[in-house]
């Protein structure tokens, strides 16, 4: 009975180390995205490729689409490029690209090096409909569907673990 | 840091507002001081909001919305943050508490301890016989 | 040669600190003066080993040895030799080994000042203090070798990081792991109390100096960090509730609660499981912090690359060690048994109420400082907990606390009746009062926060100044001097610690409360006007630094027209990272600060310097009382441990156990 008291400090330690051993494993730089099960917001943006035509959101509805955020300047869009290229080669869902905060003539000379696996890319200049997105780093990944809610959001370059495992799933459920 | 503006008052109220929000780039900067190219994004959008006649409330909704609750420094109170915000009250009272009933045990204690004094005393009365030299001896 | 001979005095120190952990330990279980002996020359055989690996890594910093993955990642050949030097533990690895270095010189400083220490005692103190060697020494070996090879060698280093070339790096951590590691005295004191079963007024006596050492060395290092952001980080502020400076500021406040906690325990008895407890926890924090710094669990601009195997390393190790000890405290600390008795005002009560305050403290700093990481383990989301909370949090806590710092040392022990307090206090109550109310209006604005804050300060200074008066009146000598002369260091300790406090309070009170900042841009010639001064801005030019690019801005400062100073803010960019720094100019004063640093130029680009300027103007009255009162509370702390009973102490006891020695042989 008077052990009880004594042994408190212990089983405060105890549930902190649990909580320590979980937070390992987290990535306390993460910030999941509060828009998951909301609309995607409305944009209406030149095409990079037809600086004449626009683009909205309403233009994308009733069909499952992926968000891809890109750049010529960022490095880590290297790493996911090739995905994205057979991504968009087995045809399986259109991906538009969201040129974030970048020269369109950059952009589309890197497209022109690297492979254009995009649909259509829409230039973002100013970074406003990033942050409408919550962008807060390139890339992002963001999965829509028919009725232009966003169901997913991928932070940083897409892995093939990410592809197969979760948005390729989601992908073919929505398009039920 | 941006060009400031004219008015010196709207600049002090965006900076109190700014220094309590996150960077989301550089974590561990307020938006206020960060130099990350979002942060001076996020920083126009807020000043364009305050300029539109917004409260400092909506523009702190108008960011949760987009960026979560992670982009605010002083975290809202919501049902998951009553723990944290009401715990250092619940652990003073609990203190007080503790504090209270420590007082309470050693007001009723004096006869034990004085039991204990007098043994301890018999006892250092020995030791100190012992320690010291018997008269007789040289 | 000499990086493998560093490695291999790291692999023979884990062997004599496994013998150190376990052998004197075994011998006071087992009563063996023989094994117990082992004590003193394992322990400084194996800080002599580490003091080599460190040597052998310091070396091959100054000498620019690219061969070692440490040096290469973290130095390079321009870089100035003390900022060489400062790179060994520039890094996850070097400052490992340099917490591990400063076990050891602890332990041998333990071994060296325990002369009158019952061998059992000192046996399993050096013992404790081994383990947690062997901890480190581990974790050095098997996860963070600051000794890997880099094969090619590199042909130039990677630099160190700017921000730490810098006087703050040669100083703050190796002053903030003397008070971190210092701790692990007190929790070898503690653990070693519990193991042996006799926790008495003595065993608090020898723990005491050790950890009033050790809480001085962290109040230095926290305040050097401090000052240290303050003048490095271009925006004026000097504490940002960041997991890492928490880390490090809740082993203080325990250390606070730990040091008073002693006192009633040496004297009065009272407190030993509380004391015990607070050891344990003093120094279970310094290991949290170093798990929180170290394994990527928090984001922090302090936090070293990270590592899930060292993590989860720590990780094991901080379970081990705290949850052993604290096992061990559930086992044993209710034998310990109650103390002295105490009314409900009296010197005793005041005390935990102290100590709970602090100890209320230290968990909401701790719980604001996790709680992101409970609600992402929950999967409830991310928030972020900033300055916002602690600060609302903090200071109500602290303000009971410091107000009874004041009525402490007034009231008796044992019992402290309420009219003979009011009796002492009441016209320092007045001053704190009087100057709450007045002196804001004099210095510009009056506010709640203010006078609160102004309050608490005077009152502080005006109870130390009663409770010296109050011991002047009270001696039986004959003359004021000599009264003054009758009172311990110790005693005149404790009045510098708390007036320390005291300047610490009207530091923060009168920056955070009158602190003018203006962001403007300023053309070439332009003047600008802050604070009752004239700020006018001259220009930047470029020029060169030993490792860098810098551009000189040039700032005078006038006062009523007359120039008081001329600040040179700087923007470097380093040569081999391309990172720039911003260098604020500061001109330091007693009653306050100028501080001004560049923004950008307005051109937006760094090249173009002719231009006009985004500067930053700060007026910050009174921001450097912090750090003195921080100084002054470390000098209390070092004036209180050099008090004579400690010495003499130690000497009359060798003299009566040699007295009676002699007698008792005689006697048989």
């Amino acid at each position: 009975m008077k052990a009880v008291r004594w042994s408190i400090p212990l089983a405060i330690f105890i549930i902190l180390v649990a909580f320590l051993w979980v937070g390992l494993w987290r990535d306390p730089r993460e910030v999941p995205s509060p828009l998951i099960g909301k609309p995607a917001p409305s944009f209406a943006l030149t095409e990079l490729h037809q600086p004449s035509q626009t683009l909205t959101n309403s233009d994308l509805k009733g069909k499952v689409w992926l968000l891809n955020v890109w750049a010529s300047w960022c490095v880590s869009c290297r790493e996911e490029h090739p995905l994205l290229m057979r991504l968009a080669a087995s045809k399986v869902v259109p991906i538009y690209g969201l040129e974030y905060k970048d020269d369109p003539g950059a952009g589309r000379a890197w497209l022109a090096q690297n492979g254009d696996p995009y649909t259509a890319s829409i230039v973002d200049r100013d970074g406003r409909v990033g942050i409408d997105y919550g962008v807060y780093g390139v890339p992002e990944t963001f999965v829509v569907d028919k009725q232009g809610v966003i169901r997913y959001k991928q932070i940083g370059p897409l892995s093939l673990e990410a592809l197969q495992q979760k948005i390729l799933p989601l992908v073919r459920e929505l398009d039920k | 840091m941006d060009v400031p503006s004219a008015d010196a008052v709207l600049d002090a109220r965006l900076k109190r507002l700014e220094t309590e929000l996150r960077c989301l780039v550089c974590q561990n900067q307020t938006l206020a001081d960060s130099n990350a190219d979002l942060a001076e994004d996020l920083r126009r959008e807020v000043r364009a909001l305050a300029v539109e006649g917004k409260s400092d409330a909506e523009i702190k909704a108008y960011l949760v919305a987009r960026y979560g609750d992670f982009v605010l420094y002083n975290p809202p109170i919501k049902s998951t943050t009553w723990l944290l915000w009401g715990g250092p009250f619940a652990l003073l009272m609990g203190g007080g508490v503790l504090w209270w009933i420590v007082l309470r045990r050693r007001a009723a204690r004096p006869q034990v301890a004085a039991a204990s004094n007098a043994s301890d005393e018999a006892r250092a009365r020995e030791i100190l016989e012992e320690a010291e030299p018997p008269v007789s001896a040289k | 040669m000499i990086p493998e001979l560093g490695h291999f005095a790291l692999i023979l120190a884990l062997l004599v600190a496994l013998v150190q952990a376990s052998v004197p330990l075994t011998g006071a279980a087992l009563d063996e003066p023989r094994l117990m002996s082992v004590a003193r020359p394992a322990a400084r055989t194996q800080a002599l080993l580490v003091a080599l690996a460190f040597g052998c890594l310091a070396w091959a910093f100054v000498s620019n040895d690219f061969s070692v993955q440490n040096v290469a990642s973290n130095s390079n050949s321009e870089l100035p030799l003390h900022y060489r030097f400062a790179a060994t533990w520039g890094s996850h690895e070097g400052s490992l080994l340099l917490w591990t270095l400063m076990l050891g010189g602890w332990s041998f400083a333990v071994t060296l000042f325990s002369r009158n220490l019952p061998p059992p005692l000192l046996a399993r103190v050096i013992s404790i203090m081994g383990l947690i060697s062997v901890g480190f020494l581990l974790f050095l070996l098997l996860t963070s070798n600051p000794f890997d090879r880099l094969i090619p060698p590199a042909a130039e280093g990677r630099d160190l990081n700017p921000l730490l070339q810098d006087p703050g790096m040669v100083f703050h951590p190796p002053l903030l792991y003397m008070g971190y590691v210092g701790f692990s005295v007190a929790f070898s004191f503690a653990i070693a109390a519990l193991l042996g079963g006799r926790l008495d007024a003595t065993w608090a006596r020898w723990s005491r100096p050790w950890t009033t050492v050790a809480w001085s060395f962290l109040t230095i290092g926290i305040a050097l960090g401090s000052g240290w952001a303050y003048y490095t980080l271009g925006w004026g502020g000097w504490w940002f509730w960041d997991p890492v400076e928490n880390a490090s500021f809740m082993p203080w406040l325990v250390g606070t609660a730990l040091i008073h906690s002693l006192a009633v325990t040496e004297k009065r008895g009272a407190f030993k499981s509380w004391t015990v407890l607070l050891a344990i926890v003093a120094f279970s924090l310094s290991l949290v912090g170093t798990f929180l710094v170290r394994s990527g669990v928090l984001t922090s601009v302090h936090a070293f690359a990270t590592d899930p195997a060292r993590g989860v390393f720590i990780l094991a190790f901080l379970a081990i060690v705290i949850g052993g000890s604290l096992a061990l405290f559930a086992w044993r600390a209710a034998n310990v048994g109650l103390g002295g008795t105490f009314g409900a005002m009296s010197r005793e009560s005041m005390l935990l109420a102290n100590n709970i305050l602090l100890a209320v403290a230290m968990a909401s700093v701790l719980l604001g400082t996790l709680y992101p990481l409970f609600l992402d383990a929950l999967n409830l989301g991310k928030i972020s907990v900033g300055p916002p909370y602690f600060d609302a949090v903090f200071y109500p806590l602290m303000a009971p606390a410091v107000f009874l710092m004041g009525v402490g040392p007034i009231a008796r022990w044992r019992r402290a009746p309420l009219p003979e307090l009011w009796t002492r206090l009441k016209w320092a109550l007045g001053v704190g009062a009087a100057t709450a109310l007045i002196l804001p209006f004099v210095l510009g604005r009056w506010s709640p926060m203010i006078a609160f804050g102004l309050f608490l300060a005077a009152w502080v200074f005006a109870a130390t100044a009663a409770s010296l008066v109050a011991r002047v009146k009270g001696s039986h000598r004959g003359g004021i001097l000599s009264a003054l002369r009758a009172n311990s260091l110790s005693y005149y300790g404790m009045l510098l610690a708390h007036l320390g406090v005291g300047v610490f309070i009207a530091g923060v009170t009168l920056v955070k409360g009158y602190e003018v900042e203006r962001d403007v841009r300023l053309d070439l010639g332009e003047n600008v006007a802050v604070g009752g001064y004239e700020f006018k801005f001259l220009g930047v030019k470029p020029g060169p630094g030993p490792n860098y690019r810098a551009l000189t801005g040039t700032v005078e400062v006038r006062k009523d027209g007359r120039l008081i100073e001329t600040l040179k803010p700087e923007k470097r960019i380093y040569n081999v990272s391309g990172q720039p720094m911003t260098i604020a100019a500061i001109d330091t004063g007693f009653l306050g600060d100028l501080y001004v640093s560049l923004g950008e130029p307005v051109s937006g680009s760094v090249d173009n310097i002719a231009g006009a300027w985004g500067v930053r103007v700060y007026i910050k009255p009174f921001v450097d009382w912090i750090w003195m009162g921080a100084f002054l509370m470390a000098l209390g702390g070092f004036l209180a441990v050099s008090d004579r009973r400690y010495r003499l102490a130690i000497g009359r006891r060798a003299a009566a156990v040699a007295a009676v020695a002699p007698a008792a042989a005689a006697a048989d």
